[in-house]
């Protein structure tokens, strides 16, 4: 009896989640302007206009460089963060990290507007480096969340080792230390880039004359009939998105078996 | 080779070597032997340069270590966990630490064939690090170490990970592998077997200190204090006055086994005056069967409790006037009857089996 009613709750919930997004692709394909049922038709128009738009384009490229550059800066300084904080202790050590996790808890509509407050106080001007700025602040504390547990997984005799067999620290950090938190590596790229990708509400407050993408959906969605082609778009993004999850998780676990079972770093 | 003075080190307020003071002497086997939280482990990483000292001087071959990083020490160490690079093969992990000679890929590949042959693991090359046993781990850990024909080789509880066959396998190959090469061995354990049977000397050390430093046989017939005597096998303690003490020999008075001429131990503060006990070894004391044998000592006394061991029987025993129980262990022979519970016996000795021990916690 129980059985059957956590069977049913377990369908309405992944229904709950993922019903919403099957729609993209439905619309996508849909023959009609207007988003209703029943379906009128399958048609690829939608997508053809997307590739007909110039201003989608230049989004799409604004967004892509912002999220790649947040992803490298993001991921560098949660690096040097947490190699720092799992290696040594040293005074004001909590307060640092939990400073720094901070924004992972704070609206990002309180971070927007203060950074916008920030950047006209400072006389600069909006541009995608505002975007860049907002982005690696949100985006550091999940990487180093990430890569902690792979630094914490890294036996520290490893890195001894390696001194111990007359490698400096930079170059026992690039032949040992690097390679084996690899997996993490890859992960917090990855969520940072997809952090970044459909960050909304920052990059709403800090773009200048060139939006990210999700802003020039949005600017979109107040006209009826591009709906079908932000709809195309979703469905592309969407797919985008498996393909990204799909590739981190086999690399993923080519390193964990190239590593063997005792060193499967990585967070997913 | 290498010269310790005065070694102080805190984590905190929290100290770590007292006042450590030792010579390991070039081409020998020393044990640094200790429970843990002894500080052997410390005092291995301070020679390697993974921890600084807070006083004291430090010098290997000569050369004083003030200030030089571990990856410019001429010591090479084989880790507890071996710290095998697991995304590495075995000859990647061998060859290591030989990019800094910048020799061609021939030399290496030749050089990386040598140190697995000396280690028994020829033709392990291209196996994949994360697919070896505990052993075949010790083994490149060692060649990856000796590749580099460190002036010392430092050895963290190499043996702990290992099971009690392997173990034993492995102490008489590093033994033989440390009397081949000629190298400077220090040896972290402690397994009190392990020390005696593999070192030359042993520094045996409690709470950061050097408690005593000697050979093997040294440590096991006249250890200094009770602690010492204790860490090493069996010891029976028993009460012990000094009446009288002349040239570094004393008049002792032990419990019930009456007075004997023992040597003063060695100590490290003659100053004080500890309070002392005197041991004797299970083995160096026979039940004397009727008439047979003369003993320079005999003492009178009760079996309370037999334990028959197969090779060796175990008895229980107290002496006349002594409520201490007293362990004496007897080789089973063809023609040797066993006592039993209750039994009058004579306890044969020597004034030599007794040894006179510091009482200090």
């Amino acid at each position: 009896m129980s059985k059957r009613i956590l069977t049913i709750f377990m369908i309405v919930f992944v229904l709950f989640l993922y019903a919403p997004t099957l729609l993209l692709p439905i619309f996508a394909f849909n023959d009609s302007s207007i988003i209703a049922f029943p379906l009128s038709g399958f048609t690829l128009d939608w997508f053809k206009s997307l590739a007909a738009a110039v201003e989608l384009r230049k989004a799409a490229v604004t967004s892509l460089t912002i999220a790649v550059t947040s992803a490298v800066i993001a991921t560098i300084l949660a690096l040097l963060a947490t190699s720092a904080t799992v290696r040594y202790r040293f005074p004001g050590k909590g307060a640092m990290i939990g400073t720094i996790m901070l924004p992972m808890f704070l609206p990002e509509i309180i971070i927007g507007v203060s950074l916008l407050t920030v950047v006209l106080l400072a006389g600069l001007e909006l541009s995608i480096y505002t975007i860049i700025m907002g982005h690696v602040l949100i985006c550091t504390p999940f990487c180093i969340a990430i890569l902690r547990s792979s630094f914490q997984q890294l036996d520290p005799s490893l890195e001894e080792a390696s001194l111990d067999l007359g490698e400096s620290r930079l170059t026992t950090f690039r032949r040992v230390t690097l390679p084996l938190i690899m997996p993490g590596v890859i992960s917090s790229l990855l969520i940072a880039f997809t952090i970044s990708l459909d960050e909304f509400v920052i990059a709403f407050f800090l773009s200048g004359t060139k939006p990210t993408l999700p802003v020039y959906i949005w600017s979109q969605l107040r006209f009826p009939q591009r709906i079908p082609s932000v709809m195309a778009l979703g469905t592309l993004l969407l797919l985008l998105s498996i393909i990204l999850l799909t590739l981190s998780e086999l690399l993923r676990r080519r390193s964990a078996r190239r590593l063997g079972k005792d060193m499967a770093g990585g967070a997913w | 080779m290498i010269k310790l003075t005065n070694i102080q080190k805190y984590y905190g307020s929290y100290h770590a070597l007292r006042d450590v003071s030792c010579h390991i002497r070039e081409g020998e086997f020393f044990s640094l032997l200790g429970p843990s939280g002894s500080g052997k482990t410390t005092l291995l990483r301070t020679i390697a340069g993974f921890e600084g000292i807070d006083s004291g001087d430090l010098m290997i071959g000569g050369q004083p270590m003030k200030g030089v990083p571990a990856n410019k020490r001429p010591t090479n160490m084989v880790f507890q966990s071996y710290a095998i690079f697991p995304h590495m093969s075995v000859a990647q992990n061998v060859a290591y630490g030989l990019r800094a000679q910048r020799l061609s890929k021939a030399e290496t590949a030749s050089m990386v064939s040598e140190a697995l042959a000396k280690v028994g693991l020829a033709g392990y090359g291209a196996r994949a690090a994360h697919a070896l046993s505990g052993g075949q781990r010790q083994r490149v850990a060692l060649a990856r170490a000796l590749i580099l024909k460190p002036k010392v080789l430092l050895l963290d509880e190499p043996m702990s990970a290992l099971d009690r066959k392997l173990r034993e396998e492995m102490q008489s190959e590093l033994r033989h592998l440390q009397r081949n090469l000629g190298i400077t061995f220090v040896l972290v354990t402690h397994d009190q077997e392990e020390a005696l049977t593999m070192s030359d000397r042993v520094a045996v050390m409690f709470e950061g200190q050097i408690a005593q430093l000697d050979t093997p046989q040294a440590l096991y017939k006249q250890p200094a204090s009770k602690r010492v005597a204790e860490f090493f096998g069996a010891m029976n303690i028993l009460r012990a006055d000094i009446v009288d003490v002349k040239d570094g020999v004393a008049t002792t008075r032990i419990e019930g086994l009456g007075t004997a001429d023992l040597p003063m131990p060695r100590q490290a503060d003659a100053g004080t005056a500890p309070p002392y006990c005197a041991g004797v070894r299970p083995e160096l004391m026979t039940i004397l069967d009727d008439g047979a044998q003369s003993y320079e000592r005999e003492t009178a006394a009760t079996v309370t409790d037999v334990e028959y061991r197969g090779e060796l029987t175990y008895y229980d025993v107290k002496f006349q006037g002594s409520d201490t129980p007293v362990v004496v262990s007897m080789r089973n022979t063809s023609n040797r009857t066993l006592k039993t519970v209750g039994q009058q016996v004579r306890i044969g000795w020597e004034s030599a089996s007794a040894v006179l021990l510091v009482d200090r916690s």
